[in-house]
């Protein structure tokens, strides 16, 4: 252990960063965009069911082929890697960004058009806090999914903890797989976990804090 | 005119949800808009605030017209009450009192005055006003719900069903509240119901809907008194309609039916022995069939005694009769005023059925004054004087035999 860290701890380093870079950046995209499409289908009379649809066959691609099918178009490296992450990342945090919206009790909607809010207002002050848990949930699920994905983003030369991943399966190297994958899974749970957090912060409060 | 609807229409898929809706409202008006589901109420009440457009017609408030203002200004102008009370769970009671101001860019100071104003109005101490909503109880949320609608000085405010979800004892402190917040304040209010007890307490003037269309516009007191159909009775309900009896108890129901009746061809002689038999002093004409023709006292009969021999000549033509079915309320007045010592009762044929004397009068007034004090009558009484100046009509027939 104290050895591995010793000769790989540098290039592990590394490797986590470029993990983090490639995921965060996946993620951080997924959110910037699915979270505003999903409430403009909460706002849409028709096709909000079409546009679900597509990205649940999206979803249905596998995750490899996905990836390799990026190489035509994009080349090798962390950009391809990035778009087909992000595609990925896309469902979850649409699906329960629109379900999260839409499941906010009509009345609190009803009340905030009735006394004046514009479009806007209600959803930033009363449709987005109330549906924060539904959508944080989404997006934990989907940080999930993309960490353990960018393991494989290594296949298509973008880097990560992959390559270790990989290294050790060609090698017959036990040792560089776990000192990939336990990283990858550790990651995914610590990014769970303050994920966790950031939603019990967004989520707003409704009782007073005397009990 | 404070509020004018003209011609307002609203179609669904080509089924008409309101049909030609015409109604004006003056300021400090309390509207009840009633009928069963589906009969266009709500559809109605949302087509002012602009939560919904009409197909045709059109809206003025105060002259401007609704449909060619900034939905969203409009709106802050406009209180809205909904049954769900639809507070804010994420934000504290001084938050969701304010809202609006917020949205109309208040100053602080000036929110939190009014703030402490409102909470003040529904009765709750002002640490209140830092709890959240899901702290209150149901009727203290709906409190807040209808001050919320307050807050910003709208004149005009819509309540859609605000009380259909809560139990009849907070319902009705909640009715007092609406009440009493609407007379002193001087807001005009268009308020949906389905119930048609809450209607008759809180509205100055009802609107009685169904499918789209509008069956009756009157104040409580003549939908009481004069249903518009069938559908407008049973809406009432037939109990009801009893209940509300002290405002409408009819002439019919305080009569005497053993009225002392003779025929024009019977004797002078004949009739002095009737009025000796039943021990009165005058005696209805009514022809074979029960028709009232006329009256004779036993003044005429001393008086022609000796000339006259049948009834025919001297009996009294001019007879002032009541009928049957008129409130007593519209015709006691008359009677007193007149100084009658009886009066013949008659149906729509003018057939005579009863009597109403002077005992029977001292009846009533004992009643109104005494019988009502008990608690089943108090709500009617108050109704009464909501509606006394403004019953002009009466049914009571006051003519010529």
């Amino acid at each position: 252990m104290i050895n591995f860290i010793q000769q790989y701890g540098g290039q592990l380093l590394y490797k986590l960063w470029q993990h983090i870079y490639i995921s965060g950046i996946s993620l951080g995209l997924g959110i910037l965009v699915a979270v505003p499409l999903g409430i403009l289908l909460t706002r849409m009379k028709h096709g909000s069911g079409v546009i679900i649809e597509i990205a649940s066959v999206l979803q249905t691609v596998p995750a490899l082929a996905l990836l390799a099918m990026m190489i035509p178009i994009f080349g090798i490296g962390a950009l391809p890697a990035i778009v087909a992450l992000f595609i990925y990342s896309l469902l979850p945090i649409l699906r329960n960004t629109y379900l999260g919206i839409q499941g906010v009790d009509p009345s609190l909607k009803d009340a905030a058009k009735g006394m004046g809010m514009t479009n806007f207002q209600s959803i930033i002050k009363v449709e987005l806090p109330m549906a924060v848990p539904v959508i944080m949930s989404g997006i934990r699920l989907s940080a999930t999914y993309v960490i353990a994905w960018t393991a494989l983003a290594s296949y298509i030369g973008a880097g990560g903890l992959g390559d270790f991943i990989f290294n050790g399966l060609n090698l017959y190297r036990t040792d560089l797989i776990l000192g990939g994958s336990i990283p990858v899974i550790l990651l995914a749970l610590l990014v769970d976990w303050l994920l966790g957090k950031l939603e019990v912060w967004l989520t707003p409060t409704t009782t007073s804090a005397r009990a | 005119m404070f509020l004018e609807m003209k011609h307002l229409s609203k179609v669904y898929g080509g089924k008409k949800a309101v049909d030609d809706f015409n109604l004006d409202v003056k300021k400090g008006e309390f509207i009840c808009f009633i009928g069963t589901s589906g009969s266009g109420k709500t559809t109605t009440m949302r087509m002012i605030n602009r939560m919904l457009n009409p197909s045709s017609g059109s809206i003025k408030l105060e002259g401007k017209d609704v449909l060619k203002a900034d939905p969203v200004k409009l709106r802050r102008r406009i209180g809205y009450v909904i049954q769900n009370v639809g507070l804010m769970p994420h934000m504290t009671i001084r938050d969701n009192i304010t809202l609006v101001p917020k949205l109309l860019k208040w100053s602080d100071e000036k929110k939190n005055e009014r703030a402490k104003e409102m909470i003040k109005m529904v009765e709750l101490p002002e640490e209140y006003l830092d709890r959240y909503p899901s702290e209150l109880s149901g009727g203290q949320q709906q409190r807040i719900g209808v001050v919320r609608a307050l807050a910003a000085d709208q004149d005009l405010i819509l309540m859609d069903e605000p009380f259909g979800a809560l139990d009849p004892i907070t319902r009705e402190s909640l009715q007092d509240f609406v009440q009493d917040l609407q007379q002193r304040l001087g807001k005009t209010v268009i308020f949906v119901t389905h119930d048609m007890d809450e209607a008759l307490k809180l509205a100055t003037r009802i609107v009685v809907m169904s499918h789209g269309k509008v069956i009756q516009v009157a104040t409580p007191d003549e939908i009481l008194r004069h249903p518009a159909n069938e559908f407008v009775e049973n809406l009432i309900g037939k109990d009801r309609l009893i209940q509300a009896r002290p405002s409408i108890t009819t002439v019919g129901q305080v009569m005497y039916n053993n009225a002392v009746s003779i025929t024009p061809g019977r004797s002078l002689k004949e009739a002095l022995k009737l009025m000796h038999e039943k021990r009165v002093d005058t005696l209805l004409v009514t022809d074979d069939s029960g028709i009232l023709k006329g009256y004779v006292d036993i003044e005429q009969i001393d008086y022609n005694y000796n000339t006259a021999t049948s009834v025919d000549d001297v009996m009294t033509r001019k007879v002032f009769y009541v009928y049957e079915n008129s409130i007593i309320r519209d015709t006691v007045e008359k009677i007193l005023k007149r100084g009658y010592k009886n009066v013949p009762v008659v149906d729509e044929n003018k057939k005579l059925v009863g009597i109403v004397t002077r005992a029977s009068l001292v009846d009533i007034v004992y009643d109104a004054l005494w019988g009502e004090a008990d608690t089943s009558t108090n709500e009617d009484s108050t109704k009464d004087n909501k509606g006394k100046d403004k019953v002009t009509s009466a049914k009571a027939g006051d003519g010529q035999a």
